[in-house]
């Protein structure tokens, strides 16, 4: 089971693969003037692109020593920042990573509590102001949510810093709050939805019955039922993470961190072909990665999967 | 297995049902912002006009009422002859990717066999695929433009749609009456759209509300990113883009387009979500 999940994955990112690398040939104007970009176009320079990313050879060709680069390390170079595109990228890796995972406990941290609760008391005022406010989080842009943020936080009551990364450690972290909350209100909105919604199912179902009938205490009851209502959480992760992929270049945008969002969105709009291809390939492979550990988990969470792998291998 | 149903016209007794509060006045907001859709441009025709004497006004300005913006526009009237652009590509890229959604979904849900399996592989990899992500790249890369974006989030949309359709066919597709239809050899697609389809239209439409209100957010989203509408164009993403380098000299710049994308998104969500509510009891009392 396990090894044909890997394998569709795989098969995912092979497809996914080739239509990033077409996007060289989708992007209008001519090939080689997209991967020169500013620099000054004469014949050997010409001849040193069409040698690198072998454009005179079949594209199957093209192709594969393009995704031996990506797999050995190697993505190019960008045309904007004049830099290897692995350096760029390693460079701006850390304050991304940062990001999602501040926003991500923050979110959690509030939303797995507030959406048990709202399955508890269902109809009760928490359960509908954790509506509310999961509606308004699903409605908001992130970017509206973040400029608002940042106008009341950063400018009327400047408790906070207005743009950019800091200058590392507990500085970053202060320029990372606002970024932070941003994101996590849109993360937080699905995760309190899909609480909710695993929390009522488990709660009606008869095992709890049975649980409160033999006077087992609500706390106990809530923990067991919680215990179940993980596994849909946790297959709803990827519906969480494709909204933080977005939800992070519109948080970098807003706050100007110089982060992966921040370098794709640059990137796109000078058609940095180099640096966009490999981000997109990169974020495909770790949402990939994610799926399959989320996958995995349901596999430990769920005492029957187990029992099932078990008696299969 | 021998559930016998009787299928027919059942007594529906129209209870009517009193309108709740919020939904009332989310109807009522939404009726205003398509008023200004339809009438916008003719009730201010002159909002994109430049005037850099007028640049940058703080609200409460004499005849700007919310201020200027850094070219001298006003904010009110930009706000107002933006709602066209705003609303008009969400509705067709919700539309257009339920229509998507209804022919792929009951093909793959009546037909099975290899046409399934391939829609439901296409669904799974467009749903690996961050939207917004995609969006950017695509309409990035390949110079977007307002139409390019409307289509490709159809296609972006789409797999909701299909997957919903889908398994609501799949499920009306075992039941008796199907069975009857196709005993009395009906062409496949009568039974598919005439007969199978009016029972799943009210997953279709409640999903169709909710795509409303994403695609609004994903418009705004791109056009804050610099890829999507055009500059100069009246819209409330791209107003809101625009008045961000004056946002501490006039915050109604931002504030105010973003206050309109976050309340229609807020009133369509809650429609779509009463209007599901509603459909989903009425099929329960007619069955």
């Amino acid at each position: 089971m396990v090894a044909v999940r890997v394998l569709g994955v795989l098969g995912v990112l092979f497809v996914l693969s080739i239509i990033v690398f077409a996007m060289m040939y989708l992007a209008p104007g001519d090939i080689v003037k997209n991967l020169l970009g500013n620099r000054p176009m004469n014949p050997d320079v010409v001849a040193a692109v069409r040698e690198q990313y072998r454009l005179d050879d079949p594209v199957v060709v093209q192709y594969l020593s393009w995704l031996k680069g990506f797999l050995t390390g190697d993505l190019g170079e960008s045309i904007r920042l004049q830099v290897p595109v692995a350096d760029a990228i390693a460079s701006r890796v850390g304050i991304t990573a940062a990001l999602c995972g501040l926003a991500f406990l923050v979110s959690v941290a509030v939303a797995v509590p507030l959406g048990v609760r709202s399955a508890v008391k269902a109809g009760g005022w928490v359960d509908r102001t954790g509506n509310a406010l999961s509606i308004l989080g699903l409605s908001a842009p992130t970017f509206a949510v973040g400029l608002l943020l940042l106008y009341v936080f950063a400018y009327y009551l400047p408790i906070f810093p207005v743009y950019g990364g800091g200058d590392g450690g507990i500085d970053t972290l202060r320029h990372l709050v606002l970024p932070a909350i941003t994101l996590a209100l849109g993360l937080g909105a699905i995760i309190v939805k899909l609480t909710r919604t695993a929390m009522l199912r488990e709660l009606e179902s008869d095992y709890v019955t049975f649980a409160r009938s033999r006077g087992l205490g609500e706390r106990l009851v809530r923990r067991i039922a919680l215990r179940n209502a993980a596994i849909p959480i946790v297959t709803g992760a990827s519906l969480v993470l494709t909204f933080l992929v977005g939800g992070t270049v519109l948080a970098e945008t807003t706050y100007a961190l110089p982060g992966l969002g921040t370098l794709l969105q640059d990137s796109v709009l000078f058609k940095d072909i180099a640096v966009v291809q490999s981000l997109t390939l990169l974020v495909a492979v770790v949402i990939a990665a994610i799926a399959l550990i989320a996958d995995l988990t349901y596999i430990l969470l769920d005492p029957r999967v187990r029992r099932q792998m078990g008696a299969a291998s | 297995m021998s559930d016998i149903r009787v299928i027919g016209p059942a007594p529906v007794r129209r209870r009517r049902r009193r309108l709740p509060i919020g939904v009332g006045v989310a109807l009522g907001v939404l009726a205003l912002a398509v008023l200004a859709a339809v009438f916008g441009k003719l009730i201010f025709p002159d909002a994109m006009h430049q005037d850099i004497l007028a640049a940058t006004l703080p609200p409460g300005s004499e005849g700007h009422p919310l201020g200027t913006d850094e070219l001298g526009r006003d904010v009110l009237q930009m706000a107002v002859a933006g709602a066209a652009s705003s609303l008009v590509g969400p509705v067709i890229v919700a539309v257009g990717s339920m229509l998507l959604g209804v022919v792929m979904g009951t093909l793959a849900g009546y037909e099975k066999g290899w046409l399934d399996t391939l829609i439901s592989r296409w669904t799974d990899l467009l749903l690996a695929v961050p939207v917004l992500l995609a969006a950017i790249v695509v309409s990035g890369v390949m110079g977007g433009g307002y139409w390019v974006t409307v289509a490709l989030l159809i296609v972006l949309f789409s797999p909701s749609d299909i997957r919903i359709v889908r398994a609501g066919v799949l499920e009306q597709s075992a039941r008796p009456y199907i069975e009857a239809a196709q005993m009395l050899s009906l062409s496949r697609w009568r039974v598919m759209f005439r007969h199978i389809l009016p029972n799943v239209t009210s997953l279709v439409v409640t999903n169709l509300m909710l795509n409303v209100a994403f695609a609004l957010v994903a418009f705004s989203s791109l056009s804050f990113l610099g890829v999507g509408v055009a500059p100069g164009t009246a819209d409330w993403g791209r107003q809101l883009t625009d008045g961000r380098a004056i946002m501490f000299q006039n915050p109604a710049a931002v504030f105010v387009p973003a206050l309109l994308i976050v309340v229609v998104a807020v009133c369509v969500n809650l429609v779509g979500d009463w209007i599901g509510q509603r459909l989903s009891q009425v099929g329960e009392e007619v069955r």
